[in-house]
């Protein structure tokens, strides 16, 4: 059989055996004991042909229900938002998507000007001074701001309330186990954080305090109110985790003076494709610069004075420094940095203001609408583009009808907030229409008042 | 390509232009300055940029221009398996059944994506001869401390709370002591022995009662087999620790030896080296974990696993280390793994290591006539020069690599391992032709006659490109991380 990625001929193989000095690839193999030799083929698939394999894959997809096909409400961290047509043109340029980690400046300016620019939109959306060149995800970059704030402050306890994502939450807790964290959860109340507990719990042996703004349930936390109680612990760390479309309508977490801003980028430019890859970001302060985890890029000038840029600061990164690394992050999201660079480009200074305010106008209309079908939502805080409504009845029975009506409906909180059951997350987009929020209140209010 | 200062895509923009056509207000505006204190409403818009779509295109495509990748041309750079990146799994991985599904949605709705999944973990499991995987890891380090993390819940759950240490070859990957660190352990090293292969000796002398586990790559660093691999599973073993396998490598001998065979108990996979994942300048990658029987408990939630013909994420893991990653991994890289591995089937890549070993082994012959060839025997699919023939010139490996970019290709991996002076660490995988090949060598060759006759034109180099050696000094100095408006 041949393969069309292998270029090998029977010549090739003949002429470069001689120069070897070798009969047979199997000489070559020969320091391979015996006894780990496999003995027989491996037991896969037959290989497929390009036609077949296409075939394969999409009936495969066409099993799933999409969101291009469905009305979808769910949010909960990863969101249905328009894509603009460049960016998917622009990271299928392969000079872009088949490049390696920039290590050689010289022939790789492209790309670490492209993460140059993400750092600066990232910094700027979050009113950081620094950001870097982007992680895995929202969560994990959430799990190595905690990480950090515990290794700078040299103290153990973490105060995180239950209003950061759940699946965060959980992550953080599983770095934390690394390095023997205490991870101590603050309760909710009204939807938002406890300010109360907050306080109480709040001592000098905390760490960090870590908030999502908007939360969990989309209502805005009070930063303000938060970063003063804070300020009574002298170095207690305020980390935020923070959708960065909602900053474009938000006074961004940095004017509250936070010292690690993280979240995901998937709002610009990356499809949900069922939760990865996204694309982490990490700003913070100056004073924290020499602690980040992962890739910076900084500008520099040739041996001719010509502007251009680097990989730098890498003494603080595993390949450097090795077991003393402030993280043994490596690849990184570089491809959805530069979606979503070119997503947050496309949209631009003026747009993303309007994006921001088009999805709260219109998770807000949804809110009036279900109300007046005398659905009960439950927060009454200032939102974002989520809400929590009580269904008084199962969400996933609830669910399971919506989906016959071609609409994917909202996340059932009961999973994680035991005293939240029948409670429905719903996520309304700039792209949802009146017609379809319309549809939907309607189907929702038919389902559940029947 | 000119040598002028290329402008930033903040330089370029101007007010009141947009490369963007937002959907209408469709519903009746409401007033939010009664909802939110005015404390929250951000006052200083962020300055992104202004342009229109023609130009954004301009920008980018210029930016790609100055960039380098697989398709531009040879990418030797050892350890990174810098294959082609076939197109069939972009075009797979954008499919709407797969690109626009949202990881909440009922399982009962995303059975052909778990599908996919559940297929890839069996077809991996084959490959690495591991009982089972977990695609939660979404990169190598990740999925090296994530196997880390169960070894450490393996031996807590056996009341061992004493393994603190976890020992590491002095040619490993950076990422491997640093995954230690943050799993917790403390990072031991264990030396190589005048073959380039750890030194059995010295294994015994730090292995200990102490010992969480070993992390190895086999082939290592320097392209070798580690024979007697048997022979240090049983040291590793004997004294209660267990056995890592870094698959970087695994490039080299899939179809002709399995970790699971070879003692391993849990392992890491890199699915955009080994299985055509695109690097993406830098990512995302995807690192699955492959676990022995006996970690299985402890794999990281949730777990995917078919039942009565349907498949479900199992959350109900009592031992699990928890969650390690939101969702289910980077499900777009894995459906690219999925989509080469259906292509090459079991005989396509079993050849795709013989080729590469095939390769490896041709040009390290070919080289060694003019640089330093630091262990004699056979490599697997990639192998270690040693510039310091060319040092004594006062030619240095930077010089060479950058030499290499006025001729058009990517040079090696450079300065690593440590483990040898000068080092240029060379991987051609499979799917470079022969004349691919013979052109980097003879310019190699060339490079090596410049260095003895000519060495200012190497030292100085390079010549060609765009930019000249960047002071990167200065950048680290005094950091410039991001554009500010000049006013």
């Amino acid at each position: 059989m041949e393969f069309r990625y292998l270029p090998m001929t029977d010549t090739d193989k003949k002429e470069m055996l001689d120069t070897i000095g070798v009969k047979t690839t199997e000489e070559l193999f020969s320091d391979i004991p015996e006894k780990v030799r496999l003995q027989e083929d491996m037991s896969l698939k037959k290989p497929a042909n390009e036609y077949q394999l296409k075939k394969e894959l999409t009936e495969m997809a066409n099993k799933n229900v999409n969101l291009k096909e469905y009305t979808s409400y769910l949010g909960a961290g990863v969101y249905d938002h328009y894509i603009p047509s460049v960016v998917d043109h622009v990271i299928s340029r392969s000079e872009f998507y088949t490049a390696y980690t920039p290590y050689q400046p010289e022939i790789s300016q492209g790309e670490l000007q492209a993460i140059f620019e993400f750092q600066t939109m990232i910094s700027e959306l979050t009113g950081m001074p620094i950001a870097n060149s982007s992680m895995y995800d929202g969560g994990t970059s959430l799990a190595e701001a905690v990480n950090l704030s515990a290794a700078q402050t040299k103290r153990k306890k973490i105060l995180i309330s239950k209003t950061v994502h759940p699946e965060s939450r959980e992550v953080v807790e599983t770095y934390a186990k690394g390095q023997n964290l205490e991870i101590v959860e603050i309760d909710q109340m009204d939807g938002s954080t406890n300010l109360m507990e907050l306080e109480e719990k709040l001592d000098e042996y905390t760490a960090s305090v870590v908030i999502q703004y908007p939360n969990f349930f989309g209502q805005i936390e009070p930063l303000e109110e938060i970063n003063k109680l804070i300020k009574q612990q002298k170095k207690t760390m305020f980390i935020v985790s923070s959708n960065p479309l909602a900053l474009g309508y938000l006074t961004p977490p940095g004017h509250f003076e936070a010292d690690i801003v993280v979240g995901d980028t998937q709002v610009f430019g990356i499809p949900a494709q069922f939760g990865g890859p996204h694309c982490g970001y990490f700003a913070t302060t100056k004073k924290l610069m020499r602690k980040v985890p992962g890739r910076l890029v900084g500008q520099t000038v040739d041996e001719n004075g010509v502007r251009g840029f680097v990989l730098t600061l890498q003494a603080r990164e595993q390949h450097i420094r090795r077991e003393k690394a402030t993280s043994n992050i490596c690849s990184n999201q570089a491809l959805n940095a530069l979606a979503s660079s070119v997503a947050m480009s496309s949209i631009g200074k003026q747009g993303l203001k309007k994006m921001a305010l088009l999805n709260m106008q219109k998770a807000r209309y949804a809110k009036q609408k279900l109300e007046e079908k005398n659905i009960q939502v439950v927060y009454n805080g200032p939102f974002f583009n989520e809400m929590v409504v009580n269904l008084t009845q199962s969400v996933k029975e609830v669910n399971d009808k919506l989906l016959e009506k071609r609409i994917v409906g909202g996340y059932n909180l009961e999973k994680d907030y035991p005293e939240l059951a029948h409670h429905m997350l719903i996520a309304v987009t700039e792209i949802r229409t009146k017609e379809e929020i319309d549809t939907f209140v309607k189907e929702l209010g038919d389902i559940i008042h029947v | 390509m000119s040598n002028q200062d290329f402008p930033l895509i903040f330089e370029r923009s101007k007010p009141g232009r947009t490369g963007f056509s937002l959907p209408e207000l469709d519903v009746p505006e409401v007033e939010l300055e009664n909802e939110l204190d005015g404390i929250y409403i951000r006052k200083e818009e962020p300055e992104l940029p202004e342009l229109s779509e023609l130009e954004l295109m301009r920008h980018y495509t210029g930016l790609s221009n100055r960039n380098y990748g697989v398709d531009s041309g040879f990418y030797p750079l050892g350890s990174c398996t810098m294959k082609y990146n076939p197109k069939i799994n972009e075009d797979i991985a954008r499919l709407d059944g797969f690109s626009h599904i949202h990881p909440y949605q009922d399982p009962k709705t995303v059975q052909g994506a778990m599908e996919m999944m559940f297929e890839l973990q069996e077809a991996l499991k084959e490959i690495t001869g591991m009982y089972e995987i977990s695609l939660q890891s979404a990169a190598g380090a990740h999925g090296e401390w994530t196997a880390l993390m169960m070894i450490r819940r393996f031996h807590e759950a056996n009341g061992d709370y004493n393994r603190t240490k976890v020992i590491v070859p002095d040619s490993a990957h950076g990422t491997n002591p640093a995954s230690a660190a943050v799993a917790g352990f403390d990072a031991v090293t264990v030396k190589s022995n005048e073959n380039g292969l750890v030194d059995l000796e010295d294994l015994k002398r730090v292995v200990g009662d102490d010992t969480a586990a070993l992390m190895l790559t086999n082939p290592n660093t320097l392209g070798l087999f580690e024979k007697e691999i048997l022979e240090m599973a049983d040291i590793v073993h004997e004294a209660g620790g267990k056995l890592y396998y870094d698959g970087a490598n695994l490039n080299a001998i899939m179809g002709y030896a399995r970790p699971g065979d070879m003692g391993f108990d849990a392992v890491h996979l890199n699915l955009h080296k080994t299985f055509t994942g695109p690097h993406g300048g830098g990512g995302p990658g995807s690192g699955p974990v492959g676990v022995a029987k006996e970690l299985e408990p402890f794999l990281p939630k949730p777990v995917l696993t078919k039942k009565d013909d349907q498949y479900i994420f199992d959350d109900n893991r009592p031992q699990s280390i928890g969650r390690i990653k939101p969702y289910y991994g980077n499900f777009a890289i894995n459906l690219r793994a999925y989509s080469y591995i259906r292509t090459m089937g079991a005989e396509g890549l079993k050849k795709v290591s013989e080729y590469a070993v095939l390769n490896a082994n041709y040009m390290m012959r070919r080289l060694e006539t003019a640089y330093d060839l630091p262990y004699e025997q056979h490599c697997k699919h990639e192998f270690v020069l040693s510039g310091r023939k060319q040092k004594k010139l006062g030619v240095r490996t930077l010089d060479i690599a950058k030499r290499l970019l006025d001729f058009g290709y990517h040079p090696p991996t450079i300065y690593f391992p440590l483990n040898v002076e000068e080092a240029m660490m060379v991987e051609p995988t499979e799917t470079e032709s022969k004349e691919t090949l013979d052109g980097f060598i003879d310019t190699m060759l060339g490079i090596a006659k410049e260095a003895e006759e000519d060495p200012e034109i190497v030292q100085e180099a390079p010549h060609n490109t765009i930019v000249k050696r960047m002071d990167e000094t200065t950048a680290a100095r005094k950091p410039i991380l991001r554009y500010y408006p000049q006013s």
